[in-house]
């Protein structure tokens, strides 16, 4: 199965409920070590973007994908507006002339997703941000796709992976955004980040599969 | 939670509202995208002189919009970066032809937000320059941490930057005053309650009847450590001998000082740890030229306070006596 632009409208859709549902949780965390506006501002950010897809449905993937861009960074705020925003941006050109995506095509339209994350926020693995989920998820899912492997499979492997780089997170002491400031009380922590960036890839897995 | 407000989704917005009326004569207030703005902007031929992050803080950044301070200010949602057409539509709002400097605190998502929309206005042909801001010595900078948090010289390279705006000086000129104030400003805070996000809904930490925190930020991040609560008299010690030891400030320095509260201490504590301050500084035989006490950037509902001190030559001086006509900050006019 190819994803097409009427899947990738159901996921942004489905990712409007779940950052509702986790508006808490994820606020919990950020509690803990960062301001306590996560959940908060991926809710406010992702209902927006599901109202605007409503009202103007656009032409392709592509612009799908950038309308979501551009509603992100004028709704999220804080590190998370540029950072997810920048993810859909670069994501966006990836899909660019794209009508359907096979499964490279989604494994290097994630790859310039989080390449651009990368640039963005001058992170490395283990710093305790969003990309201690999605180095290893992006990692897994081109291991996936050149082993051959299915849409589901390569979702599969992406998500388990996010999962236990979350996880991952909790030993780690933060070295970038505001949980840095804590130094060795970083530990013991989940990052909210990690956890947002895992809950978007869960969703692209339960929507497609 | 008990706050006077609405709702808390539309606190930002309702409070800006009411500052629009409150203060026509000095601002105008933009909603979409949002963005406070001088009565008078843009200023021909003036450089500008923007700021801004998240609400919560006030009077900061919007209570600094007027005369002789700020352009333009963007609030974001409460202790939330603004977003980047927020501050590219203040930006231009506030550009007279000569430029505007951006005036950042050291947060990941002030940062982020402000490099993007300074990439926006320079492909629009506006000349932007952005100093940011990061003075809190209760934050270790290393390779190993975002670097050190802005806060209380932030309010003072406002009110120094847009004084040489006012009187002429060129973007780099006042791009390069900003840098001055940060390089010889230094503050350090203390918390002796939490505050609580108004989405959020409860504290964002707790501390005991008998605990402060030093060290604190200005979003309720947690500080340096968590000590058994001390008379005035011991705190503004610790807390001024910490920022002394940092730049370090040297027998015979002039400063102008920053006693600042949270949002819930009263003004008769502030005074109270400002003669403690002093003191101290007297002592060390530092001479404080300039002085400042009250609420410039609070912390919500907080209890507690802040120092800052900024080692001021006759240059700096100067320009902190310029007039100045804003909500926050008002004398010579």
């Amino acid at each position: 199965m190819a994803i097409g632009k009427h899947e990738v409208l159901l996921w942004l859709e489905a990712l409007a409920r779940v950052y509702g549902e986790n508006r808490d949780r994820l606020t919990e965390l950020d509690s803990a070590i960062g301001d306590a506006d996560h959940g908060v501002n991926m809710d406010r950010g992702f209902s927006a973007v599901k109202t605007e897809l409503a009202a103007n449905v656009p032409a392709d993937i592509r612009s799908v994908l950038q309308a979501a861009a551009t509603v992100l960074i004028r709704t999220v705020g804080g590190a998370a507006g540029p950072l997810y925003g920048t993810f859909f941006l670069r994501a966006a050109a990836a899909a660019a002339g794209k009508q359907q995506l096979e499964t490279s095509d989604l494994v290097a339209t994630f790859r310039a997703g989080v390449e651009g994350v990368q640039a963005r926020g001058k992170a490395v693995a283990g710093d305790k941000t969003m990309l201690d989920a999605l180095l290893p998820a992006m990692a897994a899912m081109t291991a996936k796709l050149e082993s051959g492997g299915a849409l589901a499979e390569i979702l599969d492997a992406g998500v388990t992976a996010a999962e236990k780089g979350m996880l991952g997170t909790i030993p780690m002491q933060a070295r970038k955004g505001r949980a840095s400031y804590l130094g060795p009380r970083s530990i013991g922590h989940q990052d909210p980040g990690a956890t947002s960036a895992w809950l978007l890839l869960k969703t692209a897995a339960e929507t497609w599969t | 939670m008990k706050k006077l407000i609405n709702d808390p989704a539309n606190i930002v917005r309702e409070s800006l509202e009411g500052l629009a009326l409150a203060h026509a004569d000095i601002l105008k207030v933009s909603f979409d995208p949002v963005y406070v703005v001088r009565a008078d902007a843009p200023v021909a031929g003036k450089s500008g002189v923007i700021s801004g992050g998240g609400s919560g803080h006030e009077p900061m950044h919007s209570g600094f919009v007027g005369r002789g301070m700020l352009d333009a200010a963007c609030p974001g949602q409460v202790f939330t970066s603004p977003t980047p057409d927020q501050i590219e539509a203040a930006t231009r709002a506030a550009n007279g032809g000569a430029g505007v400097l951006h005036i950042v605190k050291n947060y990941t998502g002030d940062i982020l937000n402000f490099e993007m929309a300074a990439e926006l206005c320079q492909q629009q042909g506006i000349e932007v320059l952005a100093v940011v801001i990061n003075d809190d010595v209760a934050v270790q900078d290393s390779l190993y941490t975002a670097g050190r948090r802005g806060v209380g010289s932030t309010v003072l390279a406002e009110k120094i930057c847009g004084a040489a705006a006012e009187r002429g000086a060129d973007l780099a000129q006042v791009a390069e005053l900003c840098r001055k104030v940060n390089a010889n400003g230094r503050s350090v805070g203390v918390a002796l309650t939490s505050c609580t996000v108004p989405a959020a809904g409860k504290p964002t930490f707790m501390l005991g009847e008998q605990e402060m925190e030093m060290g604190i930020g200005i979003h309720g991040e947690p500080g340096r450590e968590r000590l058994p609560l001390a008379c005035a008299r011991e705190i503004a010690a610790a807390m001024t001998e910490t920022i002394l030891a940092d730049l370090p400030f040297r027998i015979g320095d002039s400063v102008i000082a920053m006693v600042n509260g949270m949002g819930a201490t009263p003004l008769m504590e502030l005074y109270l740890m400002y003669r403690e301050v002093e003191h101290v500084l007297r002592g060390r035989g530092i001479a404080v030229v300039r002085r400042l006490v009250g609420n410039y950037i609070t912390s919500l509902e907080m209890a507690g306070c802040s120092i800052t001190l900024l080692r001021a030559g006759q240059e700096l001086v100067s320009l902190w006596d310029a007039p100045v006509l804003t909500p926050g900050l008002r004398w010579g006019i």
